[in-house]
């Protein structure tokens, strides 16, 4: 398997980031690496169920959260997932101006995301004085949801790095993988969001 | 780097190799001293802990230091040596058993090497900055939280590091296993060395990141003061207990499993027969692992749980004990009626069986909740312990090191000096270790700095530290034998124990490409079947080309000691504004490197076909 003549765009394959063995590596060992985040994620879940209403006088979660805000934040995200699927699917199709056209938009999705977060946790701070030093359930929620947002800026950067890194050279089967397996990761951290809107924020506000 | 580097090479020149090494069977290497270091480290601590216990109220160390010693001596023998060691084993072996050319992430095997050794190094870096942990190696919140001084800040920090490299090198395995097996090398027909490789990194996989989260949350709580364990604003303690545990029992199978594999293999080729029920020891090597995740809360008995949730997990417990022993039954039935060879390597494993079995006794007896209201915090967890991690782990590294010695670095260790080191190490583990049940029945506690005068103890510590000399005897006799082997040993062949798989049938050490091509395997014990069809040697299953190589890398050690730096800077931004600035700068070493890494394309190299031709063999 010869490596140059593996990287000549004119012979793509269907599944361009499992033609190799890289490839085919980089695909499977992402997938476990996914697994071992989530135990560290439902790790994170149990903590904050034992402590959630461990607020030792300071604000509950009925008190902070607005749905509106979150569920904006909610749709952000969901749409950034889909927005990849159509950047993966134009990688398939061997078109890498529509891929990075749908990966810049996942990007600026994924930015919004993070601005209303952090809008979020600023507004807790200076309206209700709430920190992770607040309460046990301070700390839990600080813990879960800004490892969420560490995992997103962590995705952004990574993102971003690959656009431009790669936009002067086109597809080949070296950074097939890698963008393969950074819309596995956008979609693994989507899904934690789902189940933080569930258990953090619904859970929160009906008690 | 060109085959022909056989002449000399300067001492600079050779570290440098190591520093930038990407190849597994150098890392192996790397792995072996890295975590023979924090053996004799550990081993040392045990020496202390030892002494200070000869006679009722000694004062050979002031309290404060021997809760330090006794934290560092079980946290360094677990997680820095047990498992690196173990780790280097499946370096050295793995790749070549499954006839694969490669590990397949090269890169992140050594980036998991150097996370290892710059955690450990950074852990034990405590004792140079006022003072080690000394909450146990257990770490139990508030004993940890309210520890004054950074010691539990560095045992936080080091393991955080050395653990994102276990975890690491776990992945590592398990796609080198599923993807790069030889032609014919079917699930089945692996040796049980990589089988039992391929489980503990399933375990490794889902029980480290419990340990990143609980690490992390004792972190925030000492250095940025959060609440998760402060009863006072609402934490809860006992969540620790179980992130840590749910850590920790699997991590017991993950020093296990892998020695049950070295020792199967090691039966059946010096009983030269198949190994008895292979099918079942896979199985039971499955059952095992699973089970292993169901029964954390043994260690949280005393908790107070409730009945309902003790009787279950003591159930779970106690469940283990059956496919453990199916595999002592079989280990039993490969030597019936073999024609058994008893060298160094063999008297490791065989020593083995009736120690690990006394073990697994004694961990029915302590997963018996109303007994174990009794034993908890005894000596008896000790003794208990002890057996199955040296009886068992210990003893599987010096079989695995005696087996494979040769094919690492081409020499054979001498048997004279072999068998000294088993028979004191053996003699002085069970003078040690086997009084201390009884010490614990008899009511002596676990971690405490003396013992009174006349309460009956004093006669079974002091032959418990006797014993313990013994075995730092036969630990020193060992290393004059890594010594003189090196400088006199006996050169190795390809097959210096007539052996069954396919790390046999390449040269002792073996050129680093691994395979000049790829084995066809045919079945079980593949060399073997070759052997006895009278060929002796393995069909190739692709025609000799181009063998694709990576390169050789600096940036792990780079990332690593990035880390190793931002992790000072964690510990002392409590007290220091400037160690923000090793905070800061160490981080930025390890995220520039991650970036160099991902915007440089290293496509590696190839050596062509006709260089491998000009190579006899
Ligand atoms: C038949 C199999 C086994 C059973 C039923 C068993 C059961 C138990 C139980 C119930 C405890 C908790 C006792 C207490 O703290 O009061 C325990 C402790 C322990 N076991 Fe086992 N065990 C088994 C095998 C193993 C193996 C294979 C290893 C390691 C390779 C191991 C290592 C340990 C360690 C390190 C502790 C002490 C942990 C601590 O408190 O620091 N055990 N065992
Ligand atoms: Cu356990």
């Amino acid at each position: 398997m010869s490596h140059d003549q593996s990287l000549n765009p004119e012979i793509m394959p269907n599944e361009p980031e499992k033609a190799t063995l890289e490839g085919k590596n980089k695909f499977l060992g992402f997938w476990f690496f996914l697994g071992g985040e989530t135990v560290l994620f439902a790790s994170l879940f149990g903590t904050f169920l034992a402590l959630r209403h461990s607020t030792a006088d300071g604000p509950t979660a009925n008190e902070l959260f607005g749905l509106e805000l979150v569920f904006i934040m909610t749709m952000l995200l969901l749409t950034s997932s889909l927005t990849s699927v159509y950047a993966v699917y134009q990688m398939r199709n061997n078109n890498f101006k529509k891929m990075q056209l749908w990966f810049g938009i996942t990007a600026v999705l994924g930015f919004a995301f993070l601005g209303c977060e952090i809008y979020e946790f600023t507004h807790y701070i200076t309206e209700y004085g709430f920190t992770f030093r607040s309460s046990a359930f301070g700390s839990a929620f600080y813990a879960l949801v800004g490892f969420h947002g560490g995992h997103v800026t962590f995705g952004l950067a990574w993102l971003i790095a690959l656009m431009l890194r790669n936009a002067k050279r086109g597809l080949n089967l070296y950074n097939a993988p890698k963008y393969y397996t950074f819309s596995l990761y956008w979609h693994f951290i989507d899904v934690i969001w789902v189940f933080i809107f569930t258990v953090v924020y619904l859970m929160g506000k009906v008690g | 780097m060109s085959i022909a580097a056989a002449q000399k090479r300067s001492f600079g020149a050779v570290l440098w190799d190591y520093l930038t090494t990407v190849d597994h069977k150098k890392i192996a290497h790397l792995y072996l001293i890295g975590g023979g270091f924090f053996f004799l480290l550990g081993g040392l601590e045990a020496m202390i802990i030892r002494i200070q216990l000869i006679k009722p109220e000694n004062d050979f160390v002031s309290a404060g230091f021997y809760n330090e010693v006794f934290t560092m001596h079980g946290t360094t023998m677990i997680f820095l040596a047990a498992m690196p060691l173990l780790l280097g084993l499946m370096n050295a072996a793995v790749p070549l058993q499954i006839g694969a050319r490669d590990v397949a992430f090269p890169f992140l095997n050594s980036l998991g090497f150097w996370l290892f050794m710059f955690g450990g190094l950074l852990l034990n870096m405590s004792w140079f900055f006022g003072g080690a942990p000394d909450a146990g190696w257990t770490s139990y919140v508030p004993v940890s939280t309210t520890s004054p001084g950074h010691g539990v800040d560095f045992y936080v920090m080091g393991l955080q590091i050395a653990g994102a490299g276990t975890l690491i090198g776990g992945i590592n395995f398990l796609v080198t296993i599923i993807n790069m097996r030889a032609p014919g090398m079917t699930f089945m027909r692996m040796p049980l060395f990589s089988w039992t490789t391929f489980i503990t990194s399933v375990l490794i996989l889902f029980a480290f990141p419990a340990l990143t989260v609980g690490l992390f949350l004792l972190m925030f709580d000492r250095m940025f003061g959060t609440a998760f364990f402060d009863v006072s604003l609402g934490g809860n303690t006992i969540i620790w207990q179980h992130l840590f545990w749910i850590f920790g029992h699997p991590e017991v199978y993950i020093l296990i499993l892998p020695t049950f594999g070295i020792f199967s293999d090691v039966f059946s080729t010096f009983s030269k027969k198949r190994l008895f029920g292979y099918t079942a020891m896979v199985f039971a090597t499955i059952l095992i692992a699973f089970l292993g995740f169901m029964v954390w809360a043994h260690h949280m008995f005393t908790v107070g749980l409730g009945p309902v949730a003790n009787s279950l997990f003591a159930i779970a417990t106690m469940a283990i004990a059956v496919p453990t022993g199916i595999k002592i039954f079989n280990w039993l039935a490969t030597m019936w009626g073999g024609s058994i060879t008893i060298n160094t390597t063999m008297l490791w494993s065989l020593g083995f069986i009736p120690t690990f079995t006394i073990g697994g006794m004694t961990g029915v007896m302590v997963a018996s909740v109303v007994a174990d209201y009794q034993y908890h915090d005894t000596y008896f967890v000790v003794a208990h312990f002890h057996y199955v991690i040296v009886g068992g782990t210990v003893f599987g590294i010096m079989a695995g090191l005696h087996h494979w010695w040769p094919k690492m670095f081409g020499r054979i260790l001498n048997e004279t000096m072999g068998k000294l080191t088993f028979w004191t190490f053996f003699i002085g583990f069970h003078l040690t270790f086997f009084i201390q049940h009884f010490l614990g029945l008899m009511g002596m506690p676990r971690r405490y700095w003396v013992f009174l005068e006349n309460q009956g103890l004093d006669l079974g510590n002091l032959i418990s530290t006797i014993g313990a000399f013994f075995m730092a005897f036969g630990v020193i006799v060992f290393m004059i034998n890594v010594v003189y082997s090196a400088v006199k040993g006996e050169k190795a062949g390809a097959d210096p124990w007539d052996g069954r798989t396919l790390e046999w049938t390449i040269a002792s050490p073996p050129p680093f490409y691994n395979f000049k091509q790829t084995p066809l395997v045919r079945g079980l014990d593949p060399l073997w079947i070759e052997k006895t069809e009278g060929k002796g040697k393995m069909t190739p299953a692709e025609p000799l080309g181009d063998i694709h190589m990576p390169n050789p890398t600096f940036l792990p050690f780079m990332m690593s000691l990035g880390l190793f730096v931002a992790g000072f800077g964690f510990i002392y931004q409590v007290n220091y504004d400037w160690a923000y600035g090793l905070l800061f700068g160490g981080m930025a070493i390890t995220l520039v490197c991650m970036l160099l890494r991902s915007l440089k394309d290293d496509h590696g190299y190839h050596i062509p076909k006709e260089e491998l031709e000009g190579k006899a063999k």
